[in-house]
């Protein structure tokens, strides 16, 4: 269960003669150097992952570093140089080419950044798309796709066109045609990166509500660490084709693992994402009186009002069994709120 | 320092026996195989003889109704139908009528035709480069070589007559719709096509689903093109026995008959029109998923 998706020593390099730039890759030969001695880019550098089933898994970088590249190869879109990728026990490299259609039609679905719906089809043909791929009979298409468009929204849409739409409306379809065909995993490409902010809050909310009920194996992809914060339950950070960090969000921001993920993270609003339970002390106190008792869950700017509003300066935190777990005082909370302080510019 | 100012050429014998030898091996090649080839195009011939007598025979107010009907259907444009009534009234008052009704079945077969092969070769450059490397050169030598320089091997090899004129007429017309489709094939966005193989749609699927639906428009430029210059071919298709509005023109200029040049060039010009703002109609139609 925990290891839904596996991906195993995974190399992705572009150009010709690929074999002998992948002995030189994994001699350890930098992106650059390669590029100058061999003509070939390097796209993926040893990948390690494994994706629980059922959980939001973001993967993020900036552009360039590897992560749309990263996100075809679960549906074979690009093809490995070299590794492994077993998806639920399953060899997914080794699949032929009739077995792959069948793997993409029943197992994954993707949502694009552009969009991509089909201009010529109308809203409800672009949402029946991967059912029609499979020949599914068009009574049943028809029934699933009306009920995923209610699903996300666009009710009496049906029969539009996609460039009548929004671009949010827009991406509601692409949402919607990648849930029709009940694949488990969903591949999302910066699928809300072109909208605007309200309506990419908005998306990503709708996702996030989804998810509550549909509890699918999600690997998102983004370059907006407010966003992979908002809604990843575990977070790969990739640099130059090579992860630098996989782990939940907020162990990525109380400990950075080296100054090129620090340097990602000082921008963001710390007392906004960081909760609770993640800084707090496994003490209690042994005062009682007119100690506030906060959720683990909080953030730690609503911790900051509890603990202003004390005589003594801390806070008691409950788990959600309403047991105390810990405490938190000010000096914590403003250890907690403060960036730490081994940022440079010049990464390791 | 002779050679500097006298190209080098080749012994002149040498180069009238290479000459003979070419055409001698062309006309043994044409008496050997000239019947079965022609055999070979006999149901093509049938056919166009077919589709002739069909509009020659039907009275003409059947023919024109038949004609604004399908302009119609196609353009949902008043202007055109009105436009297409007033010229083929005029065509017929002015005698036209039989000339204009044989141009319009050579040219309808000429585009059937092309279509029928253009477009299966244009789906094919557009799936793989290679092929695309091999055919574009021979494109582009069927667009410029001048046509009486084809007319012989084909006038050679079947004679005088309906047959190598159609096949002359699509030499010539049928580049633009090959180019065309293969074109529009390869402007299909990628990032639909990748959504389209990401939910496993396979070659067929992503073709008839995606690909020729979007790039129709584009190969409709091409059908267009390939009737333009179907028609543009009509003058010299009569060269070798063609009926049609070619061939008066071809009486007026060894008579120098003004009038009659002018008649029947200018027919030619009306049908083109019509053909043209009536595939161009049908082409924007085709995009209408594009406007709100």
């Amino acid at each position: 269960m925990n290891n839904y998706i596996k991906i195993k020593n995974l190399y992705k390099i572009f150009g010709n003669n690929t074999s002998k730039a992948l002995d030189l890759v994994k001699s350890g030969i930098t992106k650059e150097e390669l590029l100058e001695q061999t003509n070939c880019v390097l796209g993926l550098n040893d990948i390690n992952l494994n994706i629980p089933k059922g959980k939001i898994h973001v993967i993020m970088g900036l552009s360039g570093s590897g992560k749309s590249t990263l996100i075809r190869h679960l549906n074979r879109l690009i093809e490995p140089t070299y590794g492994e990728i077993t998806i639920n026990g399953l060899n997914v490299l080794q699949l032929s080419n009739k077995e792959l259609l069948e793997y993409r039609q029943k197992n994954m679905s993707m949502v694009f950044q552009k969009f991509a719906l089909f201009p010529h089809k109308t809203i409800l043909e672009n949402i029946s798309y991967g059912l029609m791929v499979q020949n599914i009979s068009e009574e049943i298409y028809q029934e699933k796709s009306k009920f995923w468009l209610r699903r996300v929204g666009l009710e009496g849409y049906d029969q539009y066109y996609p460039n009548q739409l929004s671009g949010g409306m827009q991406q509601r379809v692409g949402l919607a045609r990648a849930l029709a065909t009940d694949a488990e995993i969903l591949l999302m490409d910066e699928a809300f990166s072109a909208l605007d902010p309200l309506i990419r809050a908005e998306m990503q909310d709708v996702l996030i509500d989804l998810q509550l009920e549909l509890k699918k194996t999600i690997v998102f992809i983004t370059h907006d660490l407010d966003e992979a914060l908002k809604i990843g339950e575990r977070i790969s950070i990739l640099r130059d084709g090579s992860i630098v960090q996989d782990d939940n969000p907020q162990k990525i921001i109380l400990n950075p693992s080296d100054n090129y993920v620090s340097d990602f993270i000082k921008d963001i609003n710390r007392s906004r994402v960081i909760k609770a339970k993640s800084i707090m002390k496994k003490t209690i106190s042994m005062k009682k009186e007119d100690v506030p008792i906060i959720d683990s869950e909080m953030v730690l700017e609503d911790v900051l009002q509890k603990i202003t509003k004390t005589k003594h300066y801390f806070v008691h935190v409950k788990d959600n069994k309403n047991k105390i777990i810990g405490k938190i005082t000010l000096k914590e909370l403003l250890n907690g709120i403060q960036r730490p302080n081994k940022e440079s510019k010049k990464y390791a | 320092m002779e050679w500097l100012t006298k190209f080098p050429e080749m012994d002149r014998t040498e180069l009238r026996e290479f000459k003979k030898s070419v055409d001698n091996a062309f006309t043994s090649f044409s008496r050997n195989y000239g019947e079965g080839i022609e055999n070979f195009f006999d149901p093509l011939l049938s056919f166009l003889v077919g589709f002739e007598k069909l509009f020659l025979n039907t009275p003409w107010p059947i023919t024109i109704f038949v004609i604004l009907s399908i302009c119609w259907l196609a353009s949902r444009s008043f202007l055109i139908i009105f436009g297409t009534f007033l010229s083929f009234l005029l065509i017929g008052y002015f005698g036209m009528w039989e000339d204009t009704m044989s141009t319009l079945a050579i040219i309808l077969v000429a585009t059937l035709l092309c279509i029928c092969i253009g477009i299966p070769i244009g789906i094919a450059m557009a799936r793989s480069n290679k092929i695309q490397t091999l055919i574009l050169p021979i494109l582009d030598v069927m667009q410029t070589i001048p046509s009486f320089v084809y007319l012989i091997p084909v006038v050679m090899l079947l004679g005088i007559g309906k047959v190598p004129g159609l096949i002359a007429v699509c030499i010539y017309a049928i580049p633009p719709i090959v180019r065309l489709t293969n074109l529009g094939i390869r402007l299909v966005d990628k990032d639909i096509l990748e959504a389209s193989e990401s939910f496993g749609a396979n070659y067929w699927q992503k073709l008839f689903g995606v690909q020729i639906p979007l790039a129709l428009p584009t190969i409709f430029a091409g059908v267009n093109q390939t009737i333009m210059m179907a028609l543009a071919m009509v003058v010299i298709a009569s060269m070798i026995g063609v009926q049609g509005l070619g061939l008066p023109v071809l009486r007026a200029i060894s008579n120098q008959y003004l009038a009659l040049g002018l008649m029947n060039g200018l027919a030619i010009v009306v049908l083109a029109i019509i053909f043209d703002r009536v595939t161009q109609r049908i082409g924007k139609r085709m995009q209408r998923y594009k406007s709100d």
